[in-house]
Formats: structure tokens, C-alpha cells, sequence
């Protein structure tokens, strides 16, 4: 998985090249996670259909991306305006699933909503099946290329670019939620409905935006895999959903900044486990800590109640 | 005609569907080869029809309009349902009975291979619905039951050479022991964080499945295990035969499946059933009744996961053959869509949805692909629709509709 594995033999070496794959991939899980925590924040549902709207990032970057080099656009216009282009869509999809599927039961039980995501999982799931085909689809190799060693480790360009992408999606999160009054409405809605929607807040819109944001960062997450990994496949959203949830939940489900730091430590951890412990297992570590984090200290890092920084 | 809530209606029925087209068309539209709508536009053209004439057919509902030919058809259905009630149960199950032995005898291989499957995701279907219809716990890992019994009888066949009628009641231990296994650590956790941990530990054991090389020989699967045996009479004496045909397959499974029948139709008249579903209304209300809930909670994952294993346990006799590709998620969410759909702690809700779920997409054949696709949205639908399910249970709660 990392692209320069083989090259890094030393201790020291091998362990750098670790810390930048792990960063890279915890900077992807971290804005997957984003999703569900301000989703969970927001609702108290766990979204399952956020894995399908990462996936169907992918293939929008797939589809936008291959056009727009077949134009003969130069990589960077293709890759920001396919971006752009890819979250757009995303949001718009979120928004339907969430009109269709999770409005309609706001004050039904908790389990329905639940088997209503996981319906329209499975449904969208199907549905990029249905209309993308059931093999990988390979991005554009000749996108960014090329790297440069610092240490023994090889870092490459593609590397620097979704680290910087995640980077500033991270802190426009970051402004929107805690400078803005959007952001301002948003966490009031998350801490009290009934009593945001009595000072005039829009809270049915305040959610719809709040499935639109999480999708878009999805969905930039999910080119980015794609470009990393050179391919999408119609299900590679479920396990890296789990993980993210499982990141999320870390955090402490409903924190942003909790889901930034618990993408971040999931990523790691997951490198490091391949690296150094078994990679067939790999997949497994980030079950177990869902698990033992749940079990020993439910409430994450961050912890549910820090009320100013909860949407 | 255009009353404001009708206009309201259309305004909405346009608006989505644009909003559909613009999430459809990139899909299938852009190329590197250029940009194209036809594709699309037919796909999206047969969909706005078909929503356009939905909604018209409700709005005339609506306006009762169709008040001459529903109202005999619920007299009559009301009739028809009194008729029935006269009958004792007992002469339905019998019938039903009947109809499940006779079965074989009337039909071809390829429907008795169709009616094992249906009877395996029966028991299946039954096992999970002890832990999500009685107890109201959400499991989406419930496969992994299936899969411990599958490879604790194919292990035990091949290495020891044990009988799969020895081995029954062994699978089912071990699936009971993985439920308390897995059980325990979860069982104190909210709802919705119970159903992330399941799946997560429905992964687990397909991983460890799938790179336990030396005792499950990994994606290979394990090879040549033995169907069931029995004494039987031939040529006079009595000899050990194998059940190795189709027909007795699903005698076998018929058998597997009455007595799974049987059992959690006991269990939800119990003692037992009765604190399971204490504990689904109310948690707190059912402690204080006196109800241990963590122990009533683990007991309903193990019974579930009996079921599950003994289940399991058959797949691997009738397919000669398991590998960790039987026990994916999505099979997981095909026995919960089955168990959703028939209605949530009802015994014959399950049957039936087994039954649409396995059997009816035989009959469409040519759409296989869609069937997951069918399955997702239909799940989603029951929620909005149907909450309760095709044939909802009796004894459902008003409190498991409120929001907890």
C-alpha cells in the first residue's frame, strides 16, 4: 500500500516513511470522520450511507478528472475544478438522501433511522455498481508525479498534495463552524433544536447543510484515495466508513476537533500495525479500538459534553 | 384541480426530479470520450413517468376516489378475514406443514435448491430476530454465528471425521460462546453504538477467517466436508446411508427449521422472551422489575447466535465446501432486511420475508444485478411506509415507536 515500501530498510528509514504514510492516510480518515461526527452531533444518527457518498468522491473524481485531461486542461486546473466539481455533487447527493430517507423520520424510532441509512447504503452502493460496473476504475496516472527524500523517507508529490488539501479543508471547517454565524447556528442546533428554532433558526435547513458539508469533505477524501491508490471500486467505501466512524467515535462523537485528531491517530495506528505487527490484520486494529474505546472511555478524547466546540 | 397543496406537491415532484437528473446524468454522461444524454435521459425519462403517475394515483386516493373499489375489497377482505379466524391455528399450521413435507415430491431440483435456501435464512432469520425483534438490540454482524457454526462443523468433519448430527449441538455451543464472547463487551453500550461495534466484530471474524491460514486454510476454504448420515433401511437391514441428495437436504433443513420454529415461538411465550422484550420497551422500567438486563441481554445474543450457528452449521453439510466469502456484511444485512421487512419480532414476518427475499428474486432471474440495488431501497421504504413490517407482531410496544 505505501509506494515506496521497499525502498526503506533501516529502522529509522522505515519508521519515518510509517509516520508520513500515516499521516497522509489519517489526514483522509480525519475528513471522512468529520462527516459522521457532525452528523451524529447534529441528529444522534450514524450515518451509514456517509461510506457510499465517499465512494461516489471517488468516481466523481474519476469521471470529472479523465474528462478533463482528455480536454487537454493542465493537471492542476483539472484536478481543483474536478475538486470542486466532485464536492458540489456530493453535497447535493447527501441532501437527497437525507430529504428521502432521514427527514421523513425525525420522530420516528432510533432503530428506523438506523435501517433507513443502512438501506440507502446498501442502495447507493448498488447503485454506483449499476452505473460505474463492478471493476476498478483507474485514474489518470499522469496527475502528480514524482517525490523527493528527506531522511531515508520518500515523500511523494501526490502525497504533499493531499496532505495540503486536507490541510485546508480542515481549517475552512474550522472557520466555518466557530467564526461564522452559519457555524454558529449549526452549533446551537446540535446543542438545543427546540430552543435554536425559538431564536429563529432554520433548523431543518441547518441540518441539510450540515449532511452537505460532511458529504463534500467525504467526498474530497475519496478522490484523494483514489488518487493514491491509483483506483475506485464501487464498494471501497464500507471499510474505511467504519474506520472513520471508528475515529470519529475516538474523538468523541459530535467534536470536530476530536474527529481530526481520532482520523489521525486511526490512520497511524492502522500504518504502523501493517508495518511493524501483521498487514493482513491491519484491518482489524481499528475494530478493536472502536471497541476498547467504547468500552473503557465511551465518551473519546475529546469527550461528548465540551459544549463550544460540538456541532 | 390546483388546490395550494397539490401545487405544492407538483413544485416538489419537479424539483426532485431535476435535482435526480443532475445526480444521475454525470454518472452516466461523462466520457473521456465527450459528453453524452441519451442514456440518462431515457433512464431519467422512465423514472419521472413512473413517480409523475405514483403520485397522481395518490392524490386521487387521497381525494377518494377510489372509494368504489376499496371499499368492497376491505369488506371482503374482512370477511374473508373472520372466515379464517374460525378455523383453529393449528389446522393452518398443519396444512402449511403438509405443504412444506409434500413440496419435493412436486417439484424440480432447481426449486428444492431455491427452498433450501429460503429454509436456512428462515432459521437465520429467526436467530436475529431473537436479538433485534425480541430485545431490540441491533446486530449487524449476526453472520459471523453463521459463519463460526459453518467452520466449527466443516473443521471438526474433515479433521475428526465427527458426525454432523454430533456436531449440531457443538456448533451451537461455540456460536454461543462467541455471542457471550462478543456479547459481553458491547451489551453495555446505546443502541446505535451496539450496531457499529457488531459490524465491526462481524469483520473480525471474517478477517481472522480469511488469514488463519493454518486452521482455516484462508480464502481457499476447507475442501470435502461430509453431508449427514443416518440408519436406514435398505435391502432388508438396516445400514448407514448419506444424506446426500437434494430432497434429503431440505428434509434435513425442514426439520432444522420447524424445531427453530418451535423453539422461538416457546421462548417468546416464556418467561424469558417476556424480560427480552421488557428490556426492548423500557431498559430502566424492566430493572426495576427486577429484571437483570445485562444478563437477559447476553442471553438473547447467545440464543440468537445458537440458531445462527446451527444454521451455519448445515451450510457447511450442504455445500461440501465453506470459505470466509460466505460470511460478508452484506449477508448480514440480507438476513436484517429479512427480518425488517416481515416485522420485527413476528415468526411468520420472518418466513415470509425470507420467502420475498430469497425466493422472489429466483422467479426474476434476468435482474439479478438489481437485487441488492431492490433490497437497499425497499429497506429504506419499509422504514418510511411500513415501520412494523408485512405481518407486524402482535405484542409490539407503543413505547418502541417512540423516539428512546
Amino acid at each position: 500500500m505505501a509506494p515506496a515500501f521497499h525502498k526503506a530498510h533501516k529502522h529509522v528509514e522505515f519508521f519515518l516513511q510509517q509516520l508520513v504514510n500515516g499521516i497522509t492516510l489519517g489526514g483522509v480518515y480525519a475528513l471522512v470522520a468529520l462527516g459522521y461526527t457532525m452528523v451524529y452531533g447534529i441528529i444522534q444518527l450514524i450515518n451509514f450511507a456517509h461510506g457510499e457518498i465517499f465512494a461516489a468522491g471517488g468516481y466523481m473524481g474519476v469521471i470529472l478528472i479523465s474528462w478533463l485531461v482528455s480536454q487537454g486542461y493542465p493537471p492542476f486546473i483539472c484536478l481543483s475544478v474536478a475538486l470542486v466539481l466532485a464536492m458540489g455533487y456530493c453535497a447535493l447527493l447527501a441532501m437527497a438522501v437525507e430529504k428521502l430517507a432521514y427527514k421523513p423520520l425525525r420522530s420516528s424510532s432510533r432503530l428506523s433511522v438506523l435501517l433507513s441509512a443502512l438501506g440507502m447504503s446498501i442502495f447507493l452502493q448498488n447503485g454506483l455498481m449499476l452505473t460505474q460496473g463492478v471493476y476498478d476504475r483507474a485514474y489518470p496516472g499522469e496527475m502528480v508525479q514524482g517525490g523527493f527524500e528527506i531522511g531515508g523517507a520518500v515523500i511523494s508529490y501526490m502525497q504533499i498534495v493531499i496532505v495540503g488539501i486536507t490541510v485546508l479543508l480542515l481549517v475552512g471547517l474550522n472557520i466555518l463552524v466557530f467564526k461564522t454565524r452559519i457555524g454558529k447556528a449549526m452549533r446551537a442546533t446540535a446543542q438545543d433544536k427546540t430552543m435554536s428554532a425559538l431564536v429563529g433558526i432554520n433548523s431543518s435547513r441547518i441540518i441539510s447543510l450540515t449532511f452537505a458539508i460532511g458529504a463534500a469533505l467525504a467526498c474530497a477524501a475519496g478522490i484523494m484515495v483514489g488518487m493514491y491508490y491509483g483506483s475506485v471500486r464501487y464498494d471501497m467505501g464500507f471499510v474505511p466508513g467504519v474506520k472513520a466512524f471508528s475515529a470519529a467515535v475516538l474523538g468523541g462523537i459530535g467534536n470536530i476537533t476530536g474527529a481530526m485528531l481520532g482520523g489521525l491517530i486511526i490512520g497511524m495506528i492502522e500504518v504502523f500495525a501493517a508495518g511493524y505487527i501483521s498487514s493482513e490484520y491491519k484491518d482489524v486494529f481499528a475494530f478493536i479500538i472502536l471497541i476498547g474505546v467504547l468500552y473503557f472511555m465511551p465518551t473519546g478524547i475529546m469527550g461528548e459534553n465540551v459544549d463550544d466546540t460540538r456541532v | 384541480m390546483t388546490t395550494p397543496a397539490s401545487r405544492k406537491l407538483w413544485l416538489g415532484y419537479a424539483v426532485a426530479m431535476l435535482w435526480f437528473f443532475v445526480l444521475l446524468w454525470p454518472l452516466l454522461g461523462i466520457t473521456p470520450e465527450g459528453l453524452e444524454f441519451a442514456t440518462s435521459f431515457g433512464i431519467w425519462s422512465k423514472v419521472a413517468v413512473a413517480a409523475a403517475i405514483i403520485l397522481a394515483l395518490w392524490q386521487l386516493k387521497q381525494r377518494g376516489v377510489f372509494g368504489f373499489v376499496s371499499r368492497p375489497v376491505e369488506a371482503l377482505s374482512d370477511s374473508l378475514g373472520k372466515a379464517t379466524g374460525v378455523v383453529p391455528t393449528w389446522v393452518w399450521l398443519s396444512l402449511v406443514l403438509a405443504g412444506a413435507l409434500a413440496f419435493p415430491l412436486l417439484t424440480e431440483r432447481y426449486a428444492h435448491d431455491v427452498a433450501i435456501s429460503v429454509l436456512v435464512y428462515v432459521c437465520l432469520g429467526l436467530g436475529l430476530n431473537v436479538v433485534v425483534g425480541m430485545a431490540g438490540l441491533l446486530d449487524l454482524g449476526y453472520i459471523a454465528f453463521y459463519g463460526v457454526g459453518a467452520y466449527t462443523y466443516a473443521l471438526l468433519s474433515v479433521h475428526y471425521g465427527l458426525s454432523f448430527w454430533l456436531c449440531l449441538p457443538i456448533a451451537g455451543t461455540f456460536s454461543a460462546i462467541a455471542g457471550c464472547i462478543i456479547g459481553y463487551p458491547t451489551l453495555r453500550m446505546r443502541g446505535d453504538y451496539l450496531a457499529i461495534v457488531t459490524l465491526g466484530f462481524g469483520e473480525i471474524v471474517r478477517i481472522v477467517l480469511n488469514n488463519w491460514m493454518s486452521l482455516t486454510n484462508g480464502p481457499n476454504g476447507i475442501l470435502g466436508v461430509k453431508p449427514p448420515g443416518t440408519y436406514w433401511w435398505s435391502d432388508g437391514k438396516i445400514d448407514h446411508i448419506w444424506l446426500g441428495s437434494l430432497e434429503q437436504f431440505y428434509y434435513v433443513i425442514l426439520a432444522l427449521a420447524v424445531c427453530t420454529v418451535i423453539a422461538v415461538y416457546r421462548l417468546n411465550n416464556s418467561r424469558i422472551g417476556r424480560a427480552f422484550e421488557a428490556v426492548r420497551e423500557d431498559q430502566t422500567a424492566a430493572e426495576l422489575m427486577g429484571v437483570n438486563t445485562l444478563r437477559i441481554k447476553l442471553l438473547a445474543y447467545a440464543l440468537g447466535a445458537i440458531f445462527g450457528g446451527l444454521a451455519g452449521a448445515f451450510f457447511a453439510a450442504r455445500m461440501r465446501f465453506v470459505s470466509p466469502e460466505s460470511f460478508t456484511f452484506i449477508e448480514s444485512a440480507m438476513v436484517l432486511a429479512m427480518v425488517v421487512l416481515g416485522g420485527m419480532g413476528s415468526i411468520p414476518g420472518v418466513i415470509l420475508g425470507a420467502l420475498a427475499l430469497i425466493a422472489l428474486p429466483e422467479v426474476f432471474r434476468g435482474f439479478e444485478l438489481y437485487r441488492m440495488f431492490v433490497f437497499g431501497g425497499v429497506m429504506a421504504l419499509m422504514m418510511l411506509f411500513r415501520p412494523k413490517g408485512l405481518w407486524p407482531a402482535k405484542r409490539m410496544g407503543a413505547r418502541s415507536e417512540e423516539r428512546d
